[in-house]
């Protein structure tokens, strides 16, 4: 296997500067998240601004690949809508699962396209992953937990 | 060591002489995980199969009694290569985890493990032998306790009077540990929990494979090991116990061939080992397992342990000479198994094993089932490179090669 697919400069240039890392508030959700096979993890929170992504903030440990997609994730998700940003998270995982047959649309992903070489490698799929379902798992918390608060406005 | 001739062990195992991508010779250091398989055990395996294939015990014909012979054959086999006083106390199970999970049952079923009692394993456990103590204490309302491990690596026996008292029904630990490849002192622990009172069960996963063992001059209850990681097939584990105390013992799961008779209102059950194997045993696998004890008592085993201690001893100098290099476990080559964990200072034990894997090394990175151990050397995972009996000092270089490599690769060292 080629791993300079795998290990794209950009990748290694994320993994050793991540942006966005560390753990801020506010936020409205917090999520921890692992891959059981090898132990990776990671904590993440986001806060929403209405509809918006506002902020998303992470504690990750594990390999290269999980900490570089944390880190693109950063770049790519706040200040968009949370639609725009699920459309954005379906394309990337598209790209992961297409076994290398998917053409990332550099517009939508912008730095997501050096991971299109994961793809090739089925053992660092989840790797890639790991950060984009924690994302969805804690916004998808933080919109049922504003649901509620706005239903219990409501019946007051 | 003169006689022991690598090269000729390895024309046994055709996947060793396996190219890989970028035309790569093959370099397995992932014997802990599993062996790799001779000719000989596939060739039994294949020769049962086409010419002897039937269910066992139940089939009154030919091929059933053969299929019956090559079975139990397997279960002489076991008993006589671990120096069991009975055949009727080697268990077959799927697997070391069924094995241990019977134990913990059992024990349970049996009363012999209650409310208030006490079980004590170490922090070097594989989950194996963690988490079916770990039910057993749910389920009972006993407590759960460990062992230390220092920070050599070895088990911390310093508070064993403390830890293991009348109130211990069981202690369960490893022989050799698949993470850091320690050696336990067993004498020590067992004789304090005879002591006491208790049981001894052992893990011997990563010890039947690599050091002769004879369980009874050992002096433990239970040992549990694999087929697999011995040369031998999956599917097929072993749990040697002592007679009487299996004769004791209720049964494990309930089905065909475990039974003496069964009647609407209740069964009555059969003696050990058959109690505890229900249904459709592990036939062609049985027949797999002595073959891989053929071929491992030809070569002996004292001559097996012998390389696998000379082979580590090479590779604990090769890797420490490495800058950046951190062993996790004893250091050097006493009491100690070939299995040999690591991390490397700024790469992620996954990414070495990619890059390891880009040059034709096989390692396994993770927490080889073992987060207890790791956390208690605070680190989340760790590359391990594992030998066995076919593994030679050019694969040691190899690995200290791409090793280099991969510190080159992500500017490192």
């Amino acid at each position: 296997m080629d791993v300079d697919a795998l290990y794209q400069e950009i990748i290694l240039d994320h993994y050793k500067n991540p942006h966005g890392a560390g753990l801020r508030v506010p936020y409205e959700a917090e999520v921890h998240h692992v891959n059981p096979t090898c132990g990776d993890e990671i904590t993440l929170r986001v806060h929403l601004d209405g509809d918006r992504v506002s902020d998303i903030s992470y504690d990750a440990e594990g390999c290269s690949i999980s900490q570089a997609s944390a880190s693109v994730l950063y770049d790519l998700l706040p200040g968009k809508t949370v639609e725009e940003a699920m459309r954005v998270l379906d394309s990337f995982a598209e790209v992961m699962h297409g076994r290398g047959q998917v053409t990332p649309d550099e517009d939508v992903l912008e730095d997501g396209i050096a991971f299109a070489g994961v793809a090739q490698f089925p053992a660092r799929v989840k790797c890639a992953l790991l950060g984009w379902m924690a994302w969805k798992d804690a916004t998808s918390q933080a919109l049922a937990a504003s649901d509620q608060t706005l239903s219990d406005e409501r019946g007051k | 060591m003169s006689a022991y001739d690598v090269e000729a062990i390895r024309k046994d195992f055709p996947v060793l002489a396996r190219s890989l991508a970028g035309d790569r010779p093959l370099v397995y250091l992932d014997s802990a995980n599993t062996s790799q398989k001779p000719r000989q055990v596939v060739e039994a395996i294949e020769r049962h199969y086409l010419e002897h294939n039937a269910n066992v015990a139940r089939a009154m014909h030919q091929l059933g009694a053969e299929a019956t012979e090559a079975f139990e054959s397997g279960r002489d086999k076991v008993a006589r290569f671990i120096g069991a006083p009975s055949r009727d106390e080697v268990i077959f199970t799927k697997n070391a985890s069924e094995a241990l999970n019977l134990v913990a049952r059992v024990l349970g079923d049996g009363g012999i493990v209650g409310e208030g009692d006490e079980i004590v394993i170490s922090e070097m456990e594989h989950h194996s032998n963690i988490v079916p103590w770990q039910l057993l204490a749910e389920r009972t309302g006993a407590t759960l306790r460990w062992f230390g491990v220092t920070d050599e690596g070895r088990l911390d026996l310093d508070d064993l009077e403390s830890l293991v008292t009348e109130r211990t029904k069981i202690v369960s630990l490893t022989w050799v540990s698949n993470m850091l490849g320690t050696i336990n002192p067993l004498d020590t622990v067992i004789a304090r929990a005879h002591q006491v009172g208790a049981l001894v069960a052992v893990d011997a996963s990563q010890a039947v494979p690599q050091i002769p063992v004879d369980v009874a001059s050992l002096g433990a209850d239970f040992v549990a090991f694999t087929g697999h990681k011995m040369v031998g097939p999956t599917g097929i584990g072993v749990l040697w116990g002592r007679y009487d105390l299996l004769a004791s013992l209720p049964p494990f799961l309930g089905g065909g061939e475990m039974i003496e008779t069964v009647s609407m209102e209740r069964s009555t059950f059969a003696a050990p080992p058959h109690r505890f194997e229900a249904g459709t045993p592990p036939i062609a696998q049985s027949a797999g397992l002595g073959a891989a004890i053929d071929y491992l008592s030809a070569i002996g085993m004292e001559n097996i342990a012998a390389h696998e201690q000379a082979i580590t001893a090479y590779a604990l100098g090769r890797l420490q000479e490495i800058d950046g290099l951190t062993v996790v476990g004893p250091s050097e080559a006493v009491d100690r198994g070939g299995a040999v964990s690591f991390t490397l200072d700024g790469v992620h034990p996954h990414d070495i094993a990619q890059l390891l894997d880009s040059r034709g090394v096989a390692v396994r990175a993770g927490h080889h089932c073992a987060k207890p151990a790791h956390r208690r050397f605070g680190v989340q995972s760790t590359t391990r490179a594992s030998f066995y009996l076919y593994t030679t000092e050019a694969e040691i270089d190899a690995l200290a090669e791409a090793i280099r490599y991969t510190q080159q690769y992500f500017k490192v060292g």
